[in-house]
């Protein structure tokens, strides 16, 4: 199938303002838009710029605004979005070039949630143990592969860059509900913080442009709900 | 414009309904605190209120409460039971269906006597 694909262009440094590029191309209809930006890429315009890296939906580098909707461009198929096909960068990160936004600011507030394990005292000998009932309280936030889909799609992230935003909540609950962690204060007492959990509005933006399917915003429920029984 | 499900319409209608609603509230602090002026000044005023363009307005009015309170309803229930985010959208078609049921016969009876 024949179909028209245009690009939001940028360049920092070069360009003053953003300007889309159209393509035509043949494609199947079960390709995937990272196919047809690949052939593009290949075959039309070197100069076109965009991170992937597995193009399999695990590394999670290619998250960008397909047809309105943040969506990894290695999952979605031709067929799903039509033979008209617009693609912007991720919105409120500065946009180095065309599809590739900065993501120092994201992985900053990642870190600041501690997103990693945290267990005070002796390490034992051997595992520390967790019974499947206590795994399974933070599986759903285990899927995380960081590819700002969700904070880029958040309404109230845009106009605040501050907010520390749906992915870095999503990974401080995985450590927060984990049995075995003993930092829970320290992370429940930065996401209480003014850019923390309440700037979530329920918007559920989150939720829908997740490619694992992870329900962010009943995670950020959680997390809000742990912070008002602590605090009562 | 991001293409967002129903829980980015259902935050969007309620922020401006919200603004409606203060901006309501301020304009009614004004008018009241006209009495300070004399009753002749705040009948006057308030008097006002039975223009056409006023009624309709009030329709509107109370079409922003009531919709701000049905959602503001279903947002604090997600808020108190997180569970429910698996129930946002079937609760954002309750919040509109029993806003429709209430709304269209208030405003049927507040616009009656303009209509005829």
């Amino acid at each position: 199938m024949h179909i028209r694909l245009r690009v939001k262009r940028f360049e920092a440094g070069k360009d003053r303002e953003p300007y889309w590029s159209e393509y035509g191309l043949e494609v199947e209809a079960t390709d995937r838009v990272l196919d047809a930006l690949h052939r593009v890429k290949w075959h039309q315009d070197g100069t076109l710029t965009f991170r992937r890296s597995c193009a399999h939906g695990v590394c999670g580098s290619d998250a960008m605004l397909i047809n309105g909707r943040n969506r990894l461009a290695c999952k979605v198929l031709i067929r799903d979005v039509g033979d008209h096909i617009a693609v912007e960068p991720l919105r409120g990160y500065p946009v180095i070039r065309d599809l590739v936004v900065d993501q120092s600011a994201f992985f900053r507030k990642y870190e600041s949630v501690q997103p990693y394990l945290v267990a005070d005292g002796e390490p034992p000998a051997r595992e520390r143990r967790q019974s499947p009932a206590e795994r399974e309280r933070f599986d759903d936030t285990t899927k995380c592969i960081l590819c700002m889909a969700c904070t880029t799609s958040c309404p109230v992230f845009w106009p605040n860059p501050e907010y520390v935003g749906p992915a870095a909540i999503v990974n401080a609950h995985r450590f927060l509900f984990d049995s075995r962690d003993t930092e829970k204060e320290g992370r429940l007492a930065r996401l209480n913080a003014g850019d923390g959990v309440w700037r979530c509005r329920t918007i559920f933006n989150c939720v829908e442009a997740c490619p694992r399917e992870i329900n962010i915003t009943r995670a950020i429920g959680e997390v809000k709900k742990a912070l008002l029984l602590q605090k009562g | 414009m991001y293409r967002g499900g129903p829980g980015q319409w259902a935050w969007l209608l309620h922020r401006w309904s919200g603004v409606a609603v203060l901006l309501f509230l301020l304009i009614h602090i004004l008018d009241t605190g006209l009495v300070l002026f004399g009753p002749q000044v705040y009948d006057k005023v308030v008097g006002l209120y039975t223009h056409p363009v006023f009624r309709v307005g009030e329709v509107g009015l109370v079409a922003a409460v009531l919709y701000h309170a049905l959602n503001g309803i279903r947002i604090t229930l997600i808020d108190f039971y997180p569970e429910l985010t698996e129930r946002q959208r079937p609760l954002f078609y309750a919040v509109v269906s029993v806003f429709v049921l209430l709304f269209l016969p208030t405003a049927y009876l507040m616009l009656e006597t303009l209509l005829w």
